[in-house]
């Protein structure tokens, strides 16, 4: 559902090699600290961070049992109730709370496996090539055009309602074929670099060389396309919860639009029951994009916002930083270093000519 | 023209891949609810019509698995897909022919107006960095995080009402009958306003980030650099050199992206009751209608197949170096 | 020759990043290229010869920044002026029209997606709007043939070329506008030696005959020696030796550039040792004090680590027509 618009997942083979990102060791290494220094990345994983603590905490400090009806029905928020309640008086804090964990281990494991798979697929295709290449590679493209949502869901309804497990299952196993995708492309390019053809070269065993040399180069890659697929999962496991199939046990955000969206919470104005598990779905969801867009442009250093776009003449005017027109900050033909045409130095002026003779002869 | 021929053999063999899965995935199940489904209607149904189900979910259980799969190409060829259950006794094939305009009306146009108002944004900002739609980016972010049924969730309530000019729900007002006239066609825009609208904010912002990523790396190539140092006017350099060539990766991404946005736009059909195949599927679901949920499933599809192929053939226009001469 | 000047560098500052990270690329250059001639630019990679020759028509990409100097231009007719003070639309129109650039990397200076002809009528009609579409067509065909590519390529893409073809399009397209000053950037790093020396000999003709001036930049010095009338070379940001090709070629006054010139093998004339040079061009970032080439320099010696040496004419015989930024050669007057 969200549109793949990480520029790492644009490196497409016959594009050439627009943003083609340069994953050399040493350098990835040094650049590692500048990763967390991100604004943007560190904004998104403090949020995510949060997010971990509540679905480890929620449903121990959810004020009360989610499933629990009280008298208080579709009640705004008041100080017993900080979000509310619903048509059966359940706390509608609590369900989010609770819910939490659900959406966090599916999103997760989702995310781990399709991951996984798409390690295991698109390293393979690009890394042994061939009729490998073709067969993975056409497996690849059939599940990315295929839509996986409405795939997702016929699989989800025809299985028997599961537990949680099974949704985690069936989206991990219909979302790896983007990152597969990518990760082809990027081994590809990494395969025919020199370090790597001289490991090759010197008999060095395939998986060894794929563990030690290939992956390394990947990690940011396969960082972002998990990212990415646990964005995915989350807002697949919540339509799925939505439109109330999947997973029957235990709370969900989308199981508590889905109560709130058939029992007329719209209708009665009761924008407590849906507007939180909605917030709480952007909120997670910006998280992880901000931790992206933070791997792009660490991988592209050209993405990075320019910083400082703007910039002071020495006449006081400001001008952009832009391509194609130079800002010219000042054009006095004053020297700005004080070269001389005469050395001073205290010691006589007697040595040159001996250092000279001595360099000369 | 054989970059064309491979695709076309490429979509085709997606689509005997899309209808294969079709076809296991009733028969990977245990226990078969179809069965149970037929029990009910047991008496109601032409013999003809009950065979063709058990083609469909594999109930045969003494044909083998191959004779099973090459009866189910049979009845596919013959545009039987079984029949509806929750609109009992029609055929699904007809449940979805309804559906379907409606879907393409409502999808359709609002995908291709997302993508060209967000390619033109993204332009803005990847060329003019720092400008007014850079300031946009972080809202949009946000945006494109929202589910869109929770957007349209959000646009029912704080725009539609009863006193409100935009309808809550459905696709016509009810008591006019579907036709292209004066009364009908303004009725239907106005309700397909509120769900054109959701589609539309929640998916547009994908399009201005990824144009704008790809404006930024583009302007670092060296014929801009070249468009520059010509003299030709800004305009020409951002359109002509710039954006002409960002297109090409944007473009192929609409054509790889269309899966995940098509999953996401049906959901709104649902929010506003909005008779589309996404509202359908949702009703197949909810009453366990396999046979409409796999039919809607196969049309969405070869539908999306079909983007891709208009898509690829617009990369083809667009792009002289997948033209090959003679 | 006539000495009289096209175009006037005088301390030219360049610097990438603002602020405390900035690092200067350019540091105060002065050089003037006169009419008709080939001025030969060299130098290891980061001696900021390409960062000189895009930041006198302002086109370096960000961060990058001019922040001080003049590039003062002296058209054929009418008053001179400074190429950095010119407005946006100043600068479009000078662009090409009197400063045309053939860039490094003839494969990626094209625009893939358009045709040949496209890319040659645009900059007409960019610069002479008046013109019309036949006539631009012409001009273009006419463009091709001057470089030796047969007019029916005009409708040709630029990955159905080769690469020497694609170069010689960009030469063609720099010439279309009839421009006073054509800088080549590289022009042939990306080529094989026969087709090199095949494009550079066809382009020495055509200034013969179309009488433009050329700023040649590359870090190949036997091409210099060969194809330029002078020769300026830069290290560290800084032009150190300037003087007429034959004369930096038999006698060259700053161990930098005798350095240089020990490190490729003379196509003409009798051989030499092969030397090269020992150690690796200095950081921008951290610029050694006193003459940037002092550490790796075989004759350094007291006053080269703590003092700027400044460029000038030296006390030589032929003096008058040099320059040298060096200790060992005391300056009789600095060029400013």
């Amino acid at each position: 559902m969200t549109i793949p618009t990480s520029s790492v997942e644009q490196v497409i083979p016959g594009q050439g090699a627009m943003a083609q990102p340069d994953p050399t060791p040493a350098k990835a290494k040094r650049q590692r600290f500048r990763f967390v220094s991100n604004a943007k990345a560190l904004t998104g994983i403090i949020v995510l961070g949060i997010y971990i603590l509540f679905a480890i905490i929620g449903p121990w400090v959810a004020p009360y049992d989610p499933d629990a009806r009280s008298r208080d029905l579709t009640q705004g928020p008041s100080s017993s109730h900080w979000l509310g309640t619903t048509h059966l008086g359940q706390d509608v804090l609590s369900q989010i709370l609770d819910g939490t964990r659900t959406v966090m281990v599916v999103g997760l494991a989702a995310g781990a496996m399709a991951t996984i798979l798409s390690v295991l697929i698109g390293v393979t295709a690009g890394y042994l090539g061939g009729s490998w290449d073709d067969s993975l590679s056409a497996l690849s493209n059939v599940f990315l055009v295929i839509p996986a949502l409405p795939l997702v869901i016929i699989i989800t309804a025809a299985a028997p309602s599961g537990g949680a497990t099974l949704v985690a299952l069936i989206i991990g196993f219909t979302s790896w074929a983007w990152n597969a995708r990518v990760l082809r492309a990027q081994t590809l390019s990494l395969r025919r670099r020199d370090y790597i053809e001289a490991s090759r070269a010197t008999g060095e065993k395939t998986w060894r060389i794929v563990l030690f040399e290939i992956l390394p180069n990947l990690t940011a890659i396969i960082a972002s396309g998990f990212v990415g697929t646990v964005i995915f999962a989350v807002t697949s496991e919540i339509t799925l919860a939505f439109i109330g199939i999947g997973s029957d046990t235990g709370w969900n955000w989308g199981t508590i639009l889905f109560w709130a969206q058939s029992q007329q919470a719209l209708a009665q104005g009761a924008w407590w029951w849906f507007v939180p598990a909605g917030l709480a779905i952007a909120f997670l969801g910006t998280a992880l994009s901000l931790i992206n867009f933070g791997i792009d442009e660490f991988v592209s250093p050209r993405l990075r916002s320019a910083g400082k776009t703007k910039v002071k003449t020495a006449s006081g005017r400001t001008v952009r930083m832009r391509v194609g027109f130079t800002p010219v900050l000042s054009n006095s033909s004053a020297p700005h270093t004080h070269a001389k045409p005469i050395p001073t130095i205290a010691t006589a002026a007697a040595t040159p000519v001996n250092r000279s003779k001595e360099a000369t002869e | 023209m054989k970059y064309l021929l491979q695709r076309i053999l490429f979509y085709v063999f997606t689509a005997w891949a899309a209808i294969t899965i079709n076809f296991f995935i009733p028969r990977m199940i245990p226990g078969d609810p179809v069965k149970s489904l037929l029990a009910r209607f047991q008496g109601q149904m032409s013999s003809q019509a009950i065979d063709s189900l058990y083609v469909l979910f594999g109930l045969d259980k003494d044909a083998s698995i191959w004779s099973q799969y090459i009866d189910y190409w049979k009845q596919l060829f013959h545009g039987d897909l079984g029949l509806s259950f929750t609109a009992f006794p029609a055929q699904v094939s007809d449940v979805i022919s309804d559906a379907l305009p409606w879907t393409l009306a409502l999808v359709g146009i609002t995908t291709i107006i997302s993508f060209f108002l967000g390619t033109g944004l993204g332009v803005l900002a990847g060329w003019r960095r720092g400008s007014w739609v850079d300031g946009l980016l972080p809202a949009t972010t946000f945006l494109s995080s929202v589910p869109y049924f929770w957007l349209g969730l959000l646009a029912i309530f704080l725009l539609a009402g009863p006193d409100s000019f935009f309808p809550s729900s459905g696709g016509y007002s009810p008591g006019l009958v579907p036709a292209f006239d004066q009364y009908f066609i303004p009725d239907a825009i106005q309700h397909s306003l509120l769900p054109a609208l959701t589609i539309l904010i929640s998916s547009v912002s994908g399009w201005i980030l990824s144009m704008r990523n790809m404006m930024v790396t583009v302007a670092a190539e060296d014929y801009i650099t070249v468009a520059h140092a010509k003299g030709l006017s800004d305009r020409r350099v951002a359109l002509s050199y710039a954006a002409r060539n960002a297109l090409l990766p944007n473009v192929s991404g609409f054509a790889l992206s269309l899966g995940f946005i098509v999953g996401g736009t049906l959901l709104v059909e649902i929010v506003f009751s909005y008779p589309g195949l996404g509202f359908l599927l949702f009703r197949a679901v909810t009453a366990k209608d396999y046979p409409l949920m796999q039919g809607i499933f196969l049309v969405i599809t070869i539908s999306v197949l079909v983007a891709n192929l208009i898509a690829d053939i617009a990369y083809l226009l667009l792009d002289p170096r997948t033209r090959k001469e003679g | 020759m006539s000495a009289q000047p096209v175009l006037e560098i005088k301390n030219l500052n360049v610097e990438y990043g603002l602020g405390d990270q900035a690092v200067r690329a350019v540091r105060d250059v002065n050089l003037t290229l006169h009419r008709g001639e080939v001025l030969g630019l060299a130098g290891e990679s980061g001696s900021g010869k390409s960062t000189l020759a895009y930041g006198l028509t302002r086109l370096l990409a960000p961060p990058g920044v001019i922040t001080g100097g003049e590039v003062i231009y002296h058209p054929g007719q009418g008053e001179s002026y400074d190429v950095l003070g010119l407005s946006d639309k100043g600068l479009r129109d000078f662009r090409w029209a009197q400063t045309a650039i053939v860039f490094q990397g003839a494969m990626n200076s094209l625009n893939p997606v358009h045709k040949i002809s496209t890319q040659l009528t645009d900059v007409l009609a960019a610069h002479e709007p008046k013109m019309s579409a036949h006539s631009r067509n012409a001009r273009a065909r006419e463009m091709l043939k001057l470089v030796g590519i047969a007019a029916d390529r005009m409708d040709a893409y630029p990955h159905q070329l080769s690469g020497g073809m694609r170069q010689r399009v960009m030469i063609g397209m720099a010439l279309i506008l009839q421009p006073q000053v054509v800088i080549m950037d590289e022009p042939t790093t990306a080529l094989d030696v026969v087709m090199q020396r095949q494009i550079l000999g066809q382009l020495i003709e055509l200034r013969e005959r179309l009488g433009f001036s050329v700023i040649f930049i590359t870090h190949d010095l036997s091409l210099l020696v060969e194809f330029s009338n002078r020769i300026a070379i830069m290290y560290g940001g800084r032009i150190v030796e300037e003087a007429q090709a034959g004369a930096l070629y038999r006698d060259s006054l700053h161990p930098y550039s005798a350095g240089l010139l020990g490190s490729f093998p003379a196509l003409r004339g009798p051989r030499r040792e092969l030397t090269g040079i020992p150690g690796s061009p200095p950081d921008l970032k951290g610029m050694p004090s006193g003459c940037s080439f002092h550490p790796r320099c075989p004759k350094a010696f007291d006053p080269c680590a703590g003092n700027i040496p400044v460029l000038g004419n030296p006390d030589t015989p032929d003096g008058a027509t040099r320059s040298v930024a060096c200790w060992l050669h005391p300056v009789k007057e600095p060029v400013a």
